[in-house]
């Protein structure tokens, strides 16, 4: 699956460096290893899996190039918006990537995501684009959106992901209704519904556990705790910050979400577990970066010591390196070169998406309804100017 | 206030941005009008911009009135937008707090407090948010004190939100929602166009006796500038004004939408057309007599607004003028609005309605 992910991103000039590289000192080894996780998962009323992670040398690599991508591209994303470039609200998920990461190498795309607006990861892991990911962001044609959506709305539906929603926590009960249809047609797949803490404190949230408990569906509900709803600490704002037992009737389960590892292995035994036995919350402990969005420097709130601590002790991409490093299965040299290649492929899909033109103006006014059934355009006088359009 | 402070409106941080500019309105044009001056201060004020004037009167609220209390998502740091700055630490964290992200049990929470004889000053981070709390606020809030006979009410609830666009905003961070709440009796909807403007209306908001609706023009919180009076002072509710005479034609907006408005009038009276501009202020209950005897003296209207057109407040404006005037209307009531799309994240300018499409109207409705 890992690798799937590598092969569908890589166009075939990279994949062939890839392997000449390969060849020369990196391990595309696919036997099994297996890696202890963190620190042990934390459960509620539920037996939580075992610390110990199988993988491989060919997965671990994956992991470090699929985590270090979306970090550039958060990165460079950064950029962008700041030349202006990128309109609109944008919120990055640099430091997050374990969570999507792991995530998608434990399930398959017949499993179905839903996040809220922090999503341009995610579309990376469900086999997402760079040059689409990018185009959206810049509002172009080519955009996985056609350019309407923006940074906030990202969607591939080819790999169910049902996107990117404006509104805090409202995707939740969307995941609860995918899941009810997964099970209605006996597919034995799950949903996914990502939120972050602050969103585990609206009122949705317990109607979505409610219902999905309710009726047992295949909900994962996973609680991306950064620990920051926007400005507020998780403190501040949450009477109980154990997200992973706010289900009460449902089980949870704590999750090292800057562990990719761990991450996998959680989100194995939540689908098995929906499955068979429905609902369950995952409670990935992780961290932001970055402000909430552009336009929180994210520094008011949190001291810059916290920030860099936690790059320095817990970044999930340093914590894949060393696990690479440690078990020699690439030296340091193969891996900078590896960044190096990423940030320009980051650099060509930039420059590519800038090539895309703007939206067509009559998207204006399309999808509004099928066939823009009844909408009606007016010019500034509407006696002279009267256009249905299509 | 002194005229000539009146005309120190300048636009602030025009490089760059420059579509929008603070609009107070032509002081000669107020005074011969008799438009609220009396009700002004008469102290001198300083050039602030619009959130500093909306922090001004919380700052008021919360020093005159023990018992009011300020409270939405990140306000107790300043808020996104630096309305709530400064708040916390003069009144204290029993006063000035921050809510978890849940609008609903913000609204709720709110008309409770509200129903205790508080003044409950309620943020709504964005306007875009507030659906989550349209039940609250529908049902709870507006029909208190109808259903329980008098016996209880909310009239010390004000909850304040940024509305509109702001040149790329996108989806979520640009919506109108203003008509939804003007549909709903028992509420009052209150949106101003200046600093000043906002500074008394939003204190007579907090102190009316009724649930305020208040949105706030967030494409001018940092790019409108105006002196505003240091003091405490309330515009009143329910009372449009006249900000510009005119003869040919009457042009009604609110919010940020009146500086577009003005631009208009300025380039119409380039072409000799003679508009008079009116802003509403307060939506529900909306002042009838002062845009009639505006339409019965230019015989045309023209209402504009940035929500779409459809089901929008200019809708209802229409309807009631063209009942009120029919005999004295000389062309349909014209209305440039928002399209009938959500808000598009590229080509806002396409959606918005412009100064050009409102200068395009006023001529093919003077030329009728």
């Amino acid at each position: 699956m890992a690798a799937a992910i590598l092969l569908r991103r890589v166009p075939p000039a990279r994949a062939q460096a890839t392997a000449l590289i390969a060849a020369r000192s990196i391990s595309d080894s696919t036997a099994p290893l297996t890696i202890e996780t963190s620190v042990p998962f934390t459960s509620h009323i539920v037996d939580p899996p075992s610390r110990d992670v199988t993988t491989t040398p060919a997965e671990l690599l994956t992991f470090f190039r699929d985590m270090s991508v979306m970090r550039r591209m958060e990165i460079a994303a950064d950029s962008l918006y700041k030349a202006k470039l990128i309109r609109g609200f944008c919120h990055l998920y640099d430091g997050q990537e374990a969570v999507a990461v792991g995530m998608e190498a434990a399930i398959t795309r017949s499993d179905s995501i839903i996040t809220a607006y922090r999503d341009h990861c995610t579309y990376l892991a469900r086999g997402g684009d760079l040059v689409s990911a990018f185009a959206e962001l810049m509002g172009r044609q080519a955009g996985c959106s056609r350019g309407k959506g923006g940074s906030m709305h990202f969607y591939k539906k080819d790999a169910n992901f049902y996107g990117g929603h404006g509104i805090v926590g409202a995707q939740v009960p969307l995941g609860c209704g995918l899941a009810f249809a997964q099970k209605y047609r006996k597919e034995e797949t799950a949903t996914f519904a990502l939120y972050g803490d602050g969103a585990a404190n609206q009122g949705q949230l317990f109607e979505a556990l409610n219902i999905s408990a309710l009726w047992k569906l295949p909900a994962i509900l996973v609680c991306e705790n950064n620990h920051y709803g926007m400005g507020t600490a998780e403190w501040r704002a949450a009477k109980s910050p154990a997200y992973y037992k706010r289900g009460d009737y449902v089980p949870g389960l704590k999750v090292d979400g800057m562990d990719v590892l761990a991450v996998k292995q959680a989100c194995k035994f939540a689908k098995e577990h929906a499955i068979a036995n429905g609902p369950i919350v995952l409670e990935m402990d992780t961290y932001r970066y970055h402000g909430h969005s552009m336009s929180d420097p994210g520094s008011t709130y949190r001291t810059r010591d916290e920030i860099s601590g936690v790059r320095q002790e817990r970044d999930p991409i340093e914590r894949v390196r060393k696990l690479i490093l440690a078990h020699d299965l690439a030296t340091a040299a193969d891996l900078k070169d590896m960044e190096k290649e990423i940030r320009k492929e980051v650099d060509d899909a930039i420059a590519k998406a800038k090539e895309s033109p703007m939206p067509d103006t009559s998207e204006l006014f399309t999808n509004v309804y099928v066939k823009g059934f009844g909408v009606e355009s007016f010019g500034a006088d509407r006696k002279e100017l009267r256009a249905t359009l299509p | 206030m002194a005229a000539k402070s009146l005309r120190e409106i300048r636009i602030a941080a025009a490089a760059g941005i420059g579509r929008r500019r603070c609009f107070s309105g032509d002081a000669a044009a107020a005074a011969a009008a008799g438009v609220a001056e009396g009700k002004v201060g008469g102290g001198a004020g300083k050039e602030v911009n619009l959130f500093t004037a909306i922090n001004q009167a919380l700052h008021i609220a919360l020093d005159t009135d023990p018992r009011s209390y300020v409270f939405g998502e990140d306000v107790g740091f300043g808020g996104v937008f630096r309305c709530t700055t400064g708040l916390a630490d003069r009144f204290g964290r029993n006063r000035v707090f921050n809510t978890p992200l849940c609008e609903q049990g913000i609204a709720g929470f709110a008309v409770g407090l509200a129903a205790m004889g508080n003044r409950a000053i309620a943020e709504i981070q964005f306007a875009d948010y507030i659906f989550p709390a349209f039940d609250q606020i529908v049902n709870e809030a507006a029909k208190f004190r109808y259903r329980s006979g008098n016996e209880f009410n909310c009239g010390g609830l004000t909850i304040r939100s940024p509305y509109g666009a702001v040149g790329h905003g996108g989806h979520y961070h640009s919506q109108s929602p203003e008509a939804f709440f003007c549909h709903v009796p028992g509420l009052k909807v209150i949106i101003p166009r200046s600093p000043r403007e906002a500074k008394g209306l939003l204190l007579a908001s907090i102190r009316d006796p009724n649930p305020v609706v208040f949105f706030e023009p967030k494409w001018l919180y940092r790019l409108a500038v105006e002196e505003v009076p240091e003091e405490d002072y309330m515009l009143p509710l329910s009372e449009a004004e006249v900000i510009r005479k005119g003869s040919d034609i009457t042009l009604i907006g609110w919010g940020a939408q009146l500086a577009v408005l003005e631009e208009a009038c300025e380039d119409a009276a380039k072409d000799g057309i003679s508009c008079e501009l009116i802003d509403l202020r307060t939506l529900i209950p909306w002042d009838k007599e002062t845009v009639e005897a505006s339409v019965s003296k230019t015989g045309k209207l023209l209402v504009s607004h940035e929500a779409p057109i459809t089901g929008g407040f200019g809708a209802e404006i229409a309807a009631s003028i063209t009942e009120r005037c029919f005999q004295r209307l000389e062309a349909p009531v014209a209305r440039v609005c928002g399209l009938d799309t959500p808000f598009p994240l590229v080509y806002e300018t396409f959606y918005m309605p412009t100064k050009n499409k409102v200068l395009d109207a006023i001529k093919a409705t003077v030329n009728y």
